[in-house]
């Protein structure tokens, strides 16, 4: 009701209601399904390569970098160009359309797709030509869904319009997590790990069904509709776009000086934080995931607060006081989740229960040695509890020594606490995210004009956010492989990014709103 | 202002070639440090595919550094018709 209220205040007299809410409603769920396609196979990545590609570990990573690098840095900005070309040309109605039936077709055949053993490589194969396809279809999505609510909104309020197509990349992976959690505790970690894995994939037909029968019976975006019906449509919308000089210099400006800096926040913020809290602070797989669960629920609405501050203030500062903050608090933060997730700085004097140790031998190579692992679940009175593990190498040569590894602590339940904390630390960096991303929508449909907008602003945005943020996992674990590194120079990458666009936005950047996007 | 948008533009040239070349050196040191086989394929894959992303990227910077030493940004467009 009060949504309701607020959008009816701020609806100008020649939008109707209803129509501006089928509007916002089609394009957020269309483009929510198509953010939650693209990370459940992200979320699920090693379950799938247990399941459909070949045991060997090389042949395996060799197709895993191919479905991941492929698609998120190569297709992905490859499909804003095709999609982006198409929607500047057919219209933005019918060419989001078909990203989404790529996308949900796409996400549903992998489901379906026999294991390795059943299949052989063709089931990789499968795999890898899906994956692309989702990686094209994603690329072709957001510009369409940005512009075509943009063109709706009335002035003064796009950023608020917007700013829902915003939530849908969170929502898509709060959705994600949750529906793999959710059938993960329904079914069983073995029965998902066998084919309950398959549920989010299947799921999608449904969710994309819906969303086709409410997107088909939109109508054509009216500045486009006017645009055509005045034979004013672009020609060569690639040719304007890139090679005439006046647009191609704000495509730069719109990569260097935000989009960049808004994806290193936006991965930072969330799926560095979780595989951070997951693979480096050793906490349980659900903890983890219930961590970003909670950040992401009271961080989303702060997407349309910041779109619609946006409308007032201007996009400019809003968003580089995004990135000025993760420059700042990023080390702050991850400092603190290494601290806190410290088993030892726990109280683990109250000792609640100690389950007796759990002993695994594995033997090494032809020469007879072993490796002993030791692994004792501890529980405290605080209802925290932690895996303590102890690795022994033994050698059949008994003149050698037993070797000892250092005591590990993992699969870590945080105090109630602690958990909080870490949640509200969570919760900071989302909101950093919601303010680079939240008026950037607005922003970057008012650069450009409407014959060539869908194509110009597709590929800034998909080269920011696909490349420069899909690369802080992969970056990050390449600087912290350097002589000397820390657990927290990984961070070094987003930090010195967010920085770099930092700069060029504050200097090059101008905070006006371009009230007329009818041009 | 204007100044400081051409002076920063020098070095927007430089940092694109710049980050280049780190890159090509990380991507050198690190296939030939990977295990003969598939894994150095794996290696090598990786960061072909990256190079191949950021050297037009990079291109983008210099012309984007170039534009700002012409003082293009001095005046950004009002609207889309400046465009």
């Amino acid at each position: 009701m009060i949504f309701k209220a607020l959008v009816l205040r701020c609806m100008s007299s020649t939008t109707k209601p209803n129509s501006i809410f089928k509007v916002i409603g089609a394009s957020s769920l269309g483009t929510l399904i198509e953010w939650y396609d693209f990370y459940i196979f992200g979320s699920l990545a090693s379950i799938i390569g247990a399941q459909l590609f070949p045991a060997d570990a090389g042949a395996s990573a060799l197709i895993n970098t191919l479905a991941i690098f492929a698609a998120g840095f190569i297709v992905r900005p490859f499909g804003a160009l095709v999609f982006g070309r198409l929607g500047d040309l057919i219209g933005r109605k019918y060419t989001f359309l078909l990203t989404l039936v790529l996308m949900g077709g796409s996400t549903f055949l992998i489901g379906l797709i026999p294991s390795y053993s059943s299949i052989g490589y063709a089931a990789p194969i499968l795999v890898l030509i899906l994956r692309l396809v989702q990686g094209l279809a994603l690329g072709g999505e957001y510009g369409g869904a940005a512009t075509y609510v943009a063109e709706h909104a009335p002035k003064g309020k796009r950023g608020f319009f917007t700013s829902w197509i915003q939530t849908t990349a969170t929502l898509g992976l709060f959705l994600s997590l949750g529906i793999i959690v959710l059938s993960k505790n329904l079914i069983g970690a073995e029965a998902f790990a066998d084919w309950g894995w398959r549920i989010p994939f299947l799921l999608s037909i449904l969710l994309v069904g819906v969303s086709i029968y409410i997107r088909l019976k939109m109508h054509e975006s009216p500045m486009f509709t006017k645009l055509k019906t005045e034979g004013n449509i672009s020609k060569n919308p690639l040719k304007e776009s890139f090679s005439k000089k006046g647009n191609f210099k704000m495509v730069l400006l719109a990569l260097f000086g935000a989009t960049m800096g808004q994806g290193v926040i936006w991965y930072t913020g969330q799926f560095y934080a979780q595989s951070f809290i997951e693979n480096t602070c050793k906490i349980d797989f659900n903890d983890s995931r219930y961590i970003l669960l909670w950040g992401i629920a009271f961080a989303t609405p702060f997407f349309v607060v910041f779109g619609a501050w946006s409308d007032k203030v201007g996009r400019k500062w809003i968003m580089l006081t995004g990135m000025l903050l993760g420059i700042v608090f990023y080390r702050p933060i991850y400092q603190l989740f290494l601290d806190k997730s410290d088993v030892t700085t726990w109280n683990t004097s109250s000792i609640l229960q100690e389950d007796a140790p759990i002993i695994t031998r594995l033997a090494l190579h032809d020469k007879g040695d072993s490796l002993i692992t030791t692994s004792s679940k501890i529980s405290l009175v605080n209802g925290a509890s932690f895996n303590k593990v102890l690795v022994d190498t033994v050698y059949s040569d008994s003149a050698k020594a037993i070797g000892h590894s250092k005591e590990i602590y993992k699969d870590k339940v945080l105090p109630t606490s602690t958990f909080w904390l870490f949640v509200g630390l969570v919760f900071f960096q989302i909101l950093l995210v919601t303010m680079v991303y939240g008026p950037i929508a607005a922003f970057l449909v008012e650069l450009f004009p409407t014959k060539i907008r869908y194509t110009s602003m597709s590929l800034p945005y998909h080269v920011g956010n696909g490349v420069f943020g899909g690369l802080v996992p992969f970056i990050a674990t390449l600087i912290a492989s350097f002589a000397g590194s820390t657990p927290l120079s990984g961070l070094w990458y987003p930090i010195g990014i967010a920085t770099l666009s930092f700069i060029i936005g504050a200097v090059y950047l101008s905070n006006k709103r371009d009230e007329n996007v009818n041009d | 202002m204007k100044s400081i948008k051409k002076i920063l533009g020098v070095f927007w040239i430089i940092l694109g070639p710049a980050a280049m070349i780190f890159m090509a050196f990380q991507a050198w040191d690190k296939v030939s440090k990977a295990e003969a086989g598939i894994a150095q394929t794996n290696t090598a894959l990786q960061w072909g595919i990256i190079l191949l992303i950021f050297i037009p990227i990079a291109i983008g910077l210099v012309i984007f550094g170039k534009y700002a030493l012409a003082g293009e940004y001095d005046k950004l467009p009002e609207n889309s018709e400046e465009l």
